[in-house]
């Protein structure tokens, strides 16, 4: 990558690189400003916010906005503050992650070394249900939570996202074992190595970076679902990005800007240390959900 | 002959063991996504209102769905957001992803900075959105404060523009995504064509417009089959920035669907409405899935 960045550079005059670090700073600007906002907004008494500026830094500097944010601002009709809620979307987020990610990596096991009639169509079956408009299962969804009897609970949204997780960890998986050596499995096979065997001891140990590519997509995708949670969790049992809309959304009492802007950072919170940690593979889960193949 | 019974047996299960493996996920795959598209589709013919109820009426959801001026008006709005968002996504995308390109010092800081949005909620990120929008306390506010009296910018209470801050907003927090998936296609173009086409004589305009960008196809059809399921999915977004307002300005699809659902209690409208939005995915998503799972084999 380096070295062909390297060899392809096109030659440009002065002005023309001015221009283009221009370009590129400004834009920079562009996408920082939104964060610069809740952050700086966030640490600010509501005086200095209703009567100031939004992009000055602040004059006081107060924590008060986080903690209200964290465990005492009203959000819904209980002055819990956020934090009930972060813990669900963290009850619903992890066990959604493990196990979608279990079952993409069997899938993609399965549809590159075990290959069958009609795999293809199957995994295309999987694919598409990455991309539908997901209104289109809202209504016998919420009718079979409902009959579960884990409507408004956190199961009902591990259910949820472990179904509708499963097109993308598939893919991952499958198109990263196809790129691996067919033979080595064959080998196993002869030296009577059986289909679970294969995959722990051959499979799995070489997994590594496409794991962390899964659990990283699925995390991020969970925890920042939006539809889902409003559809089928809108109560006590609602995650943190449902809980952070209810709390700026409300339209009772002052609104206290300061504490919105310290909550939403806190939903940000955990998807951002990811992207910060590991953002390499962020983006290629990124580019794998869109340039297939 | 146990022995040869349960020899039998494992080599048996043996070879049903990958179909017994994948059939879970199969399973859950063709009922909850599947068998949920048949349910809607059923129920968009019923006259089903707070509840499912099937009392079958044909077409008729359909055809009063299409004199909703409300239904109406959130297609005109997904027509212009759409068309809005994929250029300008697109056309940012690309210029950033080949200024990029240009043996730029601080690129790796760049970058990330540029693709962060991707990584946040849009109902997290749309709270400083709609506050920066906002003229009473927003960027209006601030200009005024620094001097600049007579600067309007309201778009967001005005029922005609209100719907170009939606895509102000998407563009935000996508571009940066296409920037990366032009990038990964720049450098995946083989030197060897610029350099004869320098040699050539070729301008840098010409050369990207002549060379670099035709090679780049593959990455614009991505690009334009992702923006485009995005930009019919809206959601988060809408709800974050503008709950649909002011009026219907900025209504989509997708929250005319949840309205109608489950607040307004019309339920055969509103699965009528995601069927519709399903096909138009459908539409763009399944021959670019076919062809790509066909090239794989």
């Amino acid at each position: 990558m380096m070295s062909a960045a390297q060899t392809q550079s096109v030659r440009t005059g002065h002005v023309t690189r001015m221009f283009i670090y221009l370009f590129l700073l400004l834009s920079a600007l562009f996408y920082l400003l939104p964060f610069f906002i809740m952050l700086t907004n966030s640490v600010k008494p509501l005086g200095e916010i209703t009567g100031g500026n939004m992009m000055s830094l602040p004059e006081v500097f107060t924590l008060e906005p986080w903690k209200a944010a964290w465990s005492s601002a009203q959000v819904g009709v209980e002055p819990t503050g956020l934090r009930p809620y972060f813990w669900n979307s963290i009850r619903m987020v992890v066990p959604a992650v493990f196990i979608s990610t279990i079952l993409g990596a069997l899938n993609g096991y399965v549809l590159t070394k075990w290959r069958f009639r009609f795999d293809t169509i199957l995994f295309g079956l999987m694919l598409f249900s990455c991309f539908i408009p997901f209104q289109i299962v809202l209504i016998p969804m919420a009718r079979i939570l409902g009959i579960l009897g884990l409507a408004g609970s956190t199961y009902g949204l591990i259910l949820v996202h472990v179904v509708y997780g499963i097109g993308f960890s598939t893919l991952y998986f499958r198109n990263y074992y196809a790129a691996f050596p067919t033979e080595l499995v064959r080998a196993a096979q002869i030296d009577g190595a059986r289909f679970f065997q294969i995959f722990r001891r051959i499979m799995l140990p070489s997994s590594g970076p496409i794991i962390v590519v899964c659990v990283i997509w699925q995390f991020t995708n969970i925890w920042n679902d939006f539809l889902f949670g409003a559809s089928f969790a809108s109560g006590s049992g609602a995650p943190m990005t449902v809980a952070l809309n209810n709390l700026v959304q409300s339209s009772t009492g002052v609104k206290e800007y300061n504490v919105h802007f310290a909550g939403a950072i806190l939903a940000a919170l955990p998807t951002l240390l990811v992207y910060i940690v590991a953002g390499r593979y962020f983006v290629r889960g990124l580019m794998a959900g869109s340039v297939k193949g | 002959m146990t022995r040869q019974g349960e020899t039998d047996f494992r080599t048996r299960l043996q070879h049903w063991l990958p179909k017994v493996v994948l059939s879970p996920s199969l399973a859950m795959v063709l009922v909850f996504v599947y068998g949920f598209i048949l349910f809607t589709i059923y129920l968009s013919f019923t006259d089903s209102r707070i509840l499912p109820s099937y009392g079958w009426v044909g077409l008729e959801n359909y055809s009063k769905l299409w004199r909703l001026s409300h239904w109406t008006t959130s297609l005109t709005n997904l027509g212009i957001y759409a068309f809005l968002y994929i250029t300008i996504c697109t056309a940012l995308g690309l210029a950033l992803a080949i200024f990029l390109d240009q043996k730029i010092r601080g690129e790796g800081a760049l970058r990330p900075i540029y693709l962060y949005p991707m990584a946040l909620s849009f109902i997290v990120t749309g709270t400083a959105w709609k506050w920066f929008l906002d003229p009473g306390i927003g960027i209006e506010h601030t200009m005024h404060l620094w001097g600049w009296e007579s600067f309007r910018f309201g778009w967001i209470k005005d029922r005609d523009f209100a719907i170009y801050t939606l895509v102000i907003a998407a563009v935000w927090q996508t571009s940066g995504f296409v920037m990366a998936m032009f990038l990964a296609g720049l450098r995946g173009i083989d030197s060897e064509i610029m350099k004869a086409a320098q040699i050539d004589g070729a301008s840098n305009f010409n050369l990207y417009r002549r060379i670099v960008i035709p090679l780049l196809r593959p990455a614009f059809l991505s690009a334009f089959v992702i923006l485009a399921h995005l930009a019919i999915k809206s959601y988060d977004l809408v709800i974050a920035l503008t709950g649909g307002g002011p009026g219907r300005a900025t209504e989509l699809p997708a929250t005319f669907m949840y309205s109608y659902t489950f607040t307004r209690n019309q339920m055969g409208i509103g699965a009528s409405s995601a069927v519709i939005m399903l096909m138009t995915i459908a539409a763009i998503m399944v021959p670019y899935l076919y062809a790509e799972l066909r090239e794989r084999k």
